[in-house]
């Protein structure tokens, strides 16, 4: 015969006035269990469908060269944290910077007297969210003392005034010369009423240059810059002589260059940071947040053609060191790597969690949000198209008369598909040879269309770092790409 | 969450034990709420109760260390201090910022109304209404995909350790609608519009659901448009966005910098067609975000940046203006590095049109109504822009709605090819300007 134990003793309302819930604020630790699991529990007692609540704590601070000098130390404290209530598929998100349990608590009020429901009153039980046991992402990939190991503020400023040194040994006709860096430390907790308790603390670096060459009425300005988000001494490890040539080179043949002229051509878009056009053209329009809208024009056509067969293209948090790298996402989910297109052939969507509630598509780890003040949406980690088979000869070799988009500038797309983005350099392609530098082209098309006219991939996929503004803030992103061709595009110029 | 008054005394005392004499604060504490709503129903409704600070430490040496955090109990406000005073040895050594002279000057006088908030559920149920409204205005329009409504009240504040203590309270509500059209065969058209003012009951919830859908109508004809050089006429809206992003043309941070279409000797030169006259005015009637102070404390006023074609004066921090001989204008913001920014723009009216500049007789006119992806397309330091826009080709009055196409040109030609200057201004949250006309801009479409 077994003796049946007894049951845990149950919590009413009334003990929330008793117990101490504090946890500590200078640590997201399981400490933070009972805090947590207890605000939940209140919230799925009032009757809200689901609830999650985000912590963050951050450190950032950027430094800037000017010339000669450290023109800006700027650093950065962030202390927040942000409840959301799902009542069917509606919800609200609630962000305060108090992290103590009344202020959570408040917070919670907050967001469930929006969605019209009221925390239990008196003597009402409650039944508090059974947590998983922490997956600690930051312990057990031996992040928690990354902080410590990133250079301190002196070092950022020899760094910096180094690589300024040695682009003014570099470059000609130099008006001004930028080099700048930042680090952004972030530690994070999230916990959901389907007992989710996950951690993580994320680590961006970003260095980089900003030449502005000038003679007489001539002028160029040629940016550069470099991302990491897994080794605290990156900004040591930075290459900035052989980057210095570049910056340089490119801004000296762009400094008198011709303006574009106006037309449609076919075009070589540069492996790297030439996949903003697939970043901008498609990759947005395959988050769920646009099927939600009826903004994209991808809608219903899981499984069916939608680009040229010699594209495929992939969506990932998982590659090493790269910008959009993510352990878990802002929901607390891993990240994972995610087929979009194959063979020209739609495959999935990104979808974060109440994408995946509003549209049907399965989460893929891709919830993300710039910090606390925002509710999580679908959006992109690294996004690249993959290498294909042809050489770069044969890109350039194909082409009479069109242009070669070495560098980028940002982009965007507006709610009918349509997008546009900026080159900060480029070159005339004539009878498959480089033969001027061009400035002050856009490219402008529609996603629907220009994505069955990529029609060449080289072999040579390469990543760059950028950052992507949208519903959710500003996050980290990777783009990339092979050296392509676009058959025929827009190029606006004068 | 604590009063300025408290913060003030977090200040002093967390100074005090960090043996800091000389520091400043400006912050601010916001309390929004926002709803979007999707076919009738609350898509997501957003809350939030934030405080941010920024304080600038000087040390012994007479450097500045900045630091900023939303941590503003008394553990914040002291971490923040020590931040800002180690970060104080790498300050720069030269052009040291300083309080401004004019930090404890009378500011003006200017009659705000705070409106209070309203319940969310006013907020979901006149949103719902208006995209009920829109729906409903014309068969193509099938969704409203980009719409919201907001509130927000915010407390700002500047204080220092030489008795500075300035502070102010607003209230702003805001609207936008972007539709979306679908009709079969045709491609799908978006347009939209955008209201801001101090309270929902102020909002011209009307005049913003009537624009929308008016715009909406005008781009269902659609054409391509031929490549080629056009007169453009500029929305006020547009030509204020353009102008924005050029504005390292008349700021004075950008010309040290050696980062502007400027230098310091510019004053006093031509840089745009004698039609135009451009000031900035943070405390025009019209500019529903009017603040009395920026943020080094200095009062705001109203600038002549450009008159009748001749660049007037620069934009000021209390650094800018001590190193270039002038008085501070109050258009900074502190930072490690003080920027300075416009306010509130006010292009003044021109004359009324002739048959040349009237949108009724003019032939072959492209007309745009608003400029996009300025963040990408805008080369500041060249002075070079290509712009996609919503606008349309105009023909005796007919307007057709272009398909897709880009505006480039070099800003500083634009300005001296502005040929008329239209006597009404229109109202934009940016401020007031009116349609401006200018010769011989390259268009790039796929006609």
């Amino acid at each position: 015969m077994t003796v049946a134990t007894s049951p845990a003793p149950l919590l009413k309302t009334n003990d929330l006035l008793v117990r101490d819930y504090s946890a500590p604020r200078d640590r997201f630790d399981q400490s933070w269990e009972a805090t947590l699991a207890t605000l939940l529990g209140l919230g799925r007692a009032a009757g809200a469908d689901f609830i999650e609540f985000f912590l963050e704590r951050s450190n950032f601070i950027s430094c800037q060269a000017e010339d000669d000098i450290i023109s800006s130390l700027s650093p950065r404290i962030i202390t927040g944290a942000g409840v959301r209530v799902f009542l069917g598929k509606a919800d609200c998100y609630v962000s305060t910077n108090d992290l103590s349990f009344a202020g959570l608590k408040v917070a919670l009020d907050k967001a469930l007297s929006i969605m019209g429901l009221t925390l239990p009153g008196p003597a009402t039980n409650i039944a508090e969210i059974n947590l998983e046991l922490m997956r600690d992402y930051a312990s057990v990939r031996g992040k928690d003392n990354w902080l410590a190991q990133c250079s301190p503020m002196q070092e950022m400023g020899d760094v910096l005034l180094a690589a300024n040194n040695a682009l003014a040994q570099t470059a000609d006709h130099v008006q001004s010369r930028r080099a700048a860096y930042f680090r952004d430390w972030q530690e994070v907790l999230v916990a959901a009423s389907d007992g989710t308790f996950a951690r993580d603390i994320r680590l961006t670096q970003s260095v980089g240059y900003n030449l502005l060459c000038a003679d007489g009425e001539h002028r160029s300005s040629i940016g550069q810059r470099s991302g990491d988000t897994s080794n605290p001494g990156f900004l040591r490890s930075w290459d900035y002589q052989s980057i210095a040539e570049t910056v340089a080179e490119s801004a000296g043949k762009m400094l008198y260059a011709d303006y574009v002229e106006s037309g449609s051509y076919p075009v070589v878009m540069a492996n790297k940071f030439g996949g903003v056009i697939f970043h901008e053209a498609c990759g947005h329009l395959l988050e769920t947040t646009q099927i939600e809208r009826g903004t994209t024009p991808f809608i219903n056509k899981k499984g069916e053609k939608i680009a040229h067969e010699n594209l495929t293209a992939w969506d990932e948090g998982l590659s090493p060191d790269a910008f959009g790298t993510i352990d878990m996402d802002d929901e607390g989910m891993p990240a994972q790597r995610t087929l979009l297109i194959e063979n020209g052939v739609l495959k999935n969507f990104l979808s974060d969690r109440a994408g995946s509630m509003r549209t049907g598509h399965p989460r893929t780890g891709s919830g993300r949000r710039q910090g606390y003040t925002y509710a999580a949406a679908s959006r992109m980690r690294n996004t690249y198209i993959a290498p294909g088979d042809y050489s770069l000869d044969e890109l350039f070799g194909s082409i009479d008369k069109g242009i070669y988009c070495k560098k980028m500038g940002g982009g965007s797309v507006g709610a009918t598909g349509q997008f546009n983005f900026a080159v900060d350099e480029a070159y005339l392609i004539e009878n498959g040879k480089l033969t001027k530098p061009l400035k002050g082209a856009t490219l402008i098309g529609e996603a629907t269309e220009i994505m069955d006219k990529i029609s060449m991939c080289s072999n040579d996929l390469g990543l760059a770092a950028g950052f992507c503004g949208s519903i959710s803030g500003s996050v980290y992103v990777t783009v990339g790409q092979p050296h392509l061709k676009v058959d025929s595009i827009t190029v606006g110029g004068r | 969450m604590p009063t300025i008054q408290d913060i003030a005394t977090y200040a002093e005392t967390s100074a005090k034990k960090l043996g800091i004499a000389k520091y400043d604060v400006y912050g601010s504490s916001v309390d929004e709420t926002s709803v979007q709503v999707d076919k009738g129903d609350p898509k997501q409704v957003k809350a939030s109760n934030r405080s941010s600070v920024i304080v600038r430490v000087w040390n012994g040496d007479g450097k500045v260390g900045v630091t900023s955090t939303s941590d503003v109990d008394p553990t914040g406000m002291t971490l923040a201090l020590e931040t800002a005073q180690e970060a104080s040895a790498f300050g720069v050594a030269e052009h040291i910022p300083d309080f401004s002279p004019e930090a404890t000057a009378p500011t003006a006088e200017v009659p705000v109304e705070q409106v209070p908030p309203v319940p969310v559920g006013d907020l979901v149920s006149t949103l719902v209404n208006l995209e009920k409204q829109l729906l409903d205005a014309h068969p193509a329009i099938a969704s409203v995909p980009y719409n919201g409504l907001a509130q927000r009240d915010i407390n700002r504040f500047y204080i220092n350790s030489a008795g500075a203590l300035r502070h102010e309270a607003r209230s702003y509500a805001s609207l936008y609608l972007y539709t979306k059209t679908e009709e079969e065969g045709r491609k799908p058209r978006s347009a939209g519009a955008i209201r801001v003012d101090r309270g929902l009951s102020r909002l011209d919830l009307q005049g913003c659901l009537q624009e929308a859908t008016e715009k909406t109508i005008s781009h269902l004809n659609y054409a391509k448009v031929k490549s080629g050089k056009y007169r453009v006429v500029f929305s006020g809206e547009a030509f204020l966005s353009l102008l924005g992003a050029f504005s390292n043309l008349y700021n004075a941070q950008s010309i040290l910098d050696k980062r502007s279409l400027s230098t310091p000797d510019s004053l006093g030169s031509t840089v745009a067609s004698p039609l135009l006259s451009v000031y900035d005015d943070a405390l025009h009637p019209e500019n529903v975000s009017a603040e009395t102070f920026d943020g080094e404390g200095t009062p705001t006023r109203r600038v002549a940046l450009i008159e009748q074609g001749i660049l007037t004066q620069f934009l000021h921090s209390a650094g800018t203006a001590k190193r270039m001989g002038a008085s501070p204008t109050g258009h900074a913001s502190i930072g490690a590095k003080v920027s300075v920014g416009p306010s509130f723009y006010h292009v003044l009216p021109g004359e009324a049109a002739n048959a040349d500049f009237s949108l009724d007789t003019a032939d072959q006119v492209i007309f745009i109504d608003e400029l996009q992806a300025l963040h990408a397309g805008v080369n500041a330091l060249q002075g070079s822009f290509s712009l996609p826009f919503d606008g349309w080709l105009v023909n005796q009055g007919e307007r057709v709605s272009i398909e897709s196409a880009t505006v480039a040109g070099d800003f500083r030609d634009l300005l001296k090819a502005i040929a008329h200057v239209e006597p009404e201004v229109e109202i934009t949250p940016g401020g007031l300007c009116p349609r401006i006309w200018v010769e011989n801009l390259s268009i790039t479409g796929d006609g």
